[in-house]
């Protein structure tokens, strides 16, 4: 698996998703900066970060989703290249037009930064293969802007289509209600693009790969990505 | 020439912001306050003089970039 970490100014998290696909992968990822015209030859895996592309100007991921790198990187989807966006990188996905929809403010316009509980929706995507199906996993969320909206026929499709990764649940796995953080429409933690290529989600599962720091339910989304080629 | 674009929320969209100001004001006291909705204005400084080009060049800019057409609407004004 070759990987490419793209970095935005403002990206913060680059260097916890490099040292979680490095931990899985047995590589480390090459580092890519926004500006580049092209992703290094025989990139498998795209991820776009967390952080604060561009201070969060305009709207969260509005300008790093149009910079020259998200050329190339809506070129290697296109070809069926996996891509990866973490929380900022959920964001600049769906500001690209690579994932539908949009993230608002949190419902109760708080930033949130705690543990969260996820149930995994299927493992029969090159993200997920090493979860199992309904599996639910504890991971970091810490966002101010991840209140997933799309209209109702968008929604529709998603959901129709199976298209939904991870939903909010508490411990017990139970969707939503107060387990759901930010007000996200049908719970929803991130999403697929239509051929499941293309992953976005708000929590940061590169943050719990290590004991040390309270657990280690996001290896299996490395693993997975790992165990694709 | 000058021109402002004005980009709102479109009706429905929730605008937690909104509310919030909309809820200060109310216990500012400010009379006749029934609903707050916010949005951004942009003042931009065109090299192109005539109006309709001018317009042609500002319509991709906003859909580009400065409105999300997902859940926000966008007008083109040229003040005076």
């Amino acid at each position: 698996m070759r990987a490419a970490v793209i970095i935005f100014p403002g990206s913060n998290r680059e260097g916890d998703a490099a040292r979680a696909l490095a931990e899985a992968n047995g590589a480390k990822p090459a580092m890519v900066w926004h500006a580049d015209h092209e992703l290094p030859a025989g990139t498998d895996l795209v991820v776009l970060p967390g952080g604060f592309s561009y201070g969060d100007y305009l709207r969260c991921g509005a300008i790093a989703g149009r910079s020259h790198i998200m050329d190339a990187v809506r070129a290697h989807a296109a070809k069926g290249g996996l891509v990866l966006g973490i929380c900022n990188g959920f964001q600049i996905l769906c500001e690209s037009g690579l994932l539908p929809g949009v993230l608002m403010r949190n419902r109760d316009l708080k930033f949130v930064c705690r543990m969260q509980h996820l149930r995994v929706e299927r493992n029969d995507s090159p993200f997920t293969s090493q979860y199992d199906k309904h599996q639910v996993i504890k991971v970091a969320i810490a966002h101010g802007e991840g209140n997933y909206e799309a209209d109702a026929e968008t929604l529709a499709r998603l959901e129709g289509d199976g298209r939904v990764a991870f939903r909010y649940c508490d411990e017990a796995g139970t969707v939503g209600g107060a387990a759901n953080p930010n007000g996200s429409v049908n719970d929803i933690a991130g999403i697929y693009s239509e051929t499941r290529n293309v992953l976005g989600l708000m929590p940061h599962p590169e943050n719990l790969i290590d004991p040390l720091v309270g657990g280690i339910d996001g290896r299996g989304l490395f693993k997975s990505l790992a165990a694709v080629a | 020439m000058k021109a402002r674009v004005i980009v709102t929320l479109k009706p429905g969209i929730l605008d937690p912001q909104g509310k919030a100001i909309e809820g200060a004001l109310k216990s500012l006291d400010i009379f006749g306050v029934d609903s707050v909705r916010q949005g951004k204005v942009f003042d931009i400084e065109l090299s192109i003089e005539d109006r309709a080009k001018a317009e042609a060049a500002l319509k991709p800019a906003c859909e580009k970039l400065l409105a999300n057409m997902v859940i926000e609407n966008y007008r083109i004004e040229f003040p005076a």
